[in-house]
């Protein structure tokens, strides 16, 4: 867009403005930049050239200390590519992005239907819900890595009340169980934001839609799935494409929790890619590299996500 | 009129009709059962979302030798409130908590300031490069600090703005922008454009069109737009973790973890700086609430 606006600046000087048609279409060319313009470079600047600088470093070799010392080429990719736990880092951010955002969208589709019902104390439930989103996501972590705490965590306390263990658990010892609670971290931590953009798309739904369909003898279930479902489709996906940019880049939950470990048995892309970057010896290169595959990744999300919101439309101005 | 007393009929017959339409007319003992029903589960989800805050605050409030103790008890027997004062006194918090509040506020202003003339303008009026302006803010909302912190951190080096908070601030306010602009240009599409066409009638320049009559209008999605970036900021954990390296440069959130590393472990001075840091951010949530779902309503959603 930047670009599309010099160009043009450019191309109508070029021609020198000799007529004042010309010049009135250049100053209207322009006309836009004061509005749209700091925010054009903004994002160009903090957004778009950290993208450039990853990909110019993935194949650079810098120094433990962050030095250029010079060009790799492919290098720093052989070198990813040659790391044994890759495969199952990135199979597990799969599992991880898809399994936290199904379940999240469809508690939040229940949770949204409760929070648009009227009972005594609805406003002091929706407070509850917001919650999550307003605390940090990292301290909702340490939480409840303290409430996991084999010794001392209320979690092995309870399940050990209710009967459901006989003994505490080391939860967040095994990989399989600490995953799974992590997850469960990542869900409660989504919910509330997914519950309310769901709860204003129900709200978008006007009443005489239902009046209708109650007019024809429709019951609950065929209401919901035939009216209310299909309606809440747009608010639906925006929620969820949210949701698996968020939850694909939800960092703190692990780092915080197990840091990734042990090994790197319950590290996602993104964890990976920092721990390559600033722990142990430490190789900026190659995990630049990493932040270009998981790039890649989020620019496939992207295309999708455009896909979904049907932005042919919006682009004919 | 005759549809009017069908519906109210069939909505009786089954047991409440859809959530929502509880209130339309006198409930019946079906009626009844049903809000008594929706009023138990919403507690009880009330509770859950609750409850890991309440530990931590009631975490919080023990002293050293009950956080250690064994079997684990739920309520502190002794209720120590001395630790928020420890932690204050033992730890720079308030520095902490001064760059959190500055590098969030700043990066909320700028976000704001810079997004609502994008949003305003692209939403009134049709020019060539609009489309192109639409899909990079849509395009770059996809874009998490995380998944390129490698590249904000050789940036900043190249700039050598590593651990400083101008570098802080200008990361949070322009990965949280995108979301403003399409927020607002969302609402301000939404607001009819003659209600300004009358303002300029009564001979008001764009401006204060724009002042006076759409901004007002447009408080919900301003209200979102400004709490999704702040709380945004101020949540903000990877990049401050990677670029700041001075304790009295860190914000609450790269802090914070301090309390618990392999050579100590004060859970309890941990939760009580986590209290401090997430009560006055819930306190504001809860009373934007009402504007926040008519923000994403409009804005958001569509």
């Amino acid at each position: 867009m930047h670009n599309t606006i010099e160009a043009r600046g450019a191309g109508a000087k070029a021609p020198a403005p000799s007529s004042k048609s010309a010049l009135r279409r250049f100053g209207r060319a322009l006309a836009p930049l004061p509005w749209i313009g700091p925010a054009v470079i903004l994002i160009v600047a903090v957004v778009l050239w950290p993208v450039f600088e990853m990909v110019r470093t993935s194949i650079l070799r810098i120094s433990s200390s962050g030095a250029t010392i010079g060009t790799r080429g492919t290098g720093n990719y052989r070198d990813l590519f040659d790391e044994t736990d890759l495969v199952a880092v990135l199979l597990r951010t799969v599992v991880w992005v898809v399994g936290v955002v199904l379940v999240t969208v469809v508690i939040s589709l229940a949770l949204g239907q409760l929070l648009n019902a009227r009972f005594p104390g609805r406003r002091v439930v929706r407070w509850a819900v917001i919650v999550p989103w307003a605390a940090s996501v990292l301290m909702t972590a340490l939480t409840w890595k303290w409430m996991l705490n084999y010794y001392y965590g209320v979690v092995n306390k309870v399940l050990q009340g209710v009967g459901l263990i006989d003994h505490p658990v080391n939860w967040l010892s095994n990989p399989t169980q600490a995953l799974i609670w992590m997850m469960w971290v990542a869900v409660f931590v989504s919910l509330p934001f997914t519950s309310f953009v769901i709860l204003a798309g129900l709200q978008t739904i006007p009443e005489d839609v239902y009046e209708a369909a109650r007019v024809d003898g429709a019951g609950r279930a065929r209401t919901y799935f035939q009216i209310t479902l299909p309606l809440l489709r747009p608010s639906l996906l925006v929620a969820a494409i949210i949701n698996v940019i968020n939850v694909f880049n939800s960092f703190p939950i692990i780092y915080a929790m197990t840091g990734g470990g042990p090994g790197s048995k319950t590290d996602t892309s993104t964890t990976f890619m920092y721990k390559l970057a600033f722990t142990g010896s430490g190789d900026v290169g190659e995990s630049a590299a990493m932040a270009v595959v998981n790039f890649a990744l989020i620019l496939i999300l992207v295309l999708l996500y455009l896909r979904a919101v049907g932005w042919r439309g919006e682009t004919k101005s | 009129m005759s549809t009017q007393i069908k519906s109210r009929q069939a909505g009786r017959g089954k047991p409440g009709g859809r959530p929502g339409s509880v209130n339309r007319g006198k409930p019946g003992s079906a009626g009844r059962a049903r809000v008594a029903i929706l009023a138990g589960v919403g507690y009880l989800v009330a509770f859950i979302f609750i409850a890991p805050y309440l530990e931590m605050a009631l975490t919080a409030l023990k002293p050293d030798r009950e956080l250690t103790a064994s079997p684990t008890t739920f309520l502190p027997k002794h209720w120590d409130f001395t630790n928020f004062v420890d932690v204050w006194k033992a730890a720079p918090i308030w520095q902490n908590m001064q760059v959190s509040l500055i590098v969030a506020g700043v990066a909320t202003l700028i976000a704001l300031l810079v997004a609502l003339p994008a949003a305003y303008y692209t939403a009134r009026n049709r020019f060539r490069g609009r489309g192109a302006f639409l899909l990079l803010v849509l395009v770059t909302q996809m874009f998490a600090p995380t998944a390129l912190v490698i590249g904000i951190y050789r940036e900043m080096v190249a700039l050598n703005l590593t651990d400083t908070l101008l570098a802080l601030i200008l990361v949070n306010a322009a990965f949280n922008l995108p979301f403003c602009v399409w927020i607002l240009h969302g609402y301000f599409s939404s607001i009819p454009k003659e209600l300004e066409e009358a303002a300029y009638l009564d001979g008001a320049g764009k401006v204060t069109a724009l002042t006076r009559v759409t901004l007002p209008l447009s408080l919900p999605g301003l209200v979102t737009a400004v709490i999704y970036t702040f709380i945004g900021a101020w949540n903000e954990y990877v990049v401050a973790l990677t670029i700041t390296s001075s304790p009295n440069r860190q914000p609450l959130t790269v802090a914070i973890p301090g309390f618990v590393t392999s050579y100590q472990a004060h859970w309890q001075y941990l939760f009580a700086t986590s209290l401090i840091a997430i009560v006055p951010v819930v306190i504001l949530f809860v009373c934007i609430e009402r504007y926040l779902v008519g923000g994403l309503t409009a804005g958001g959603v569509k």
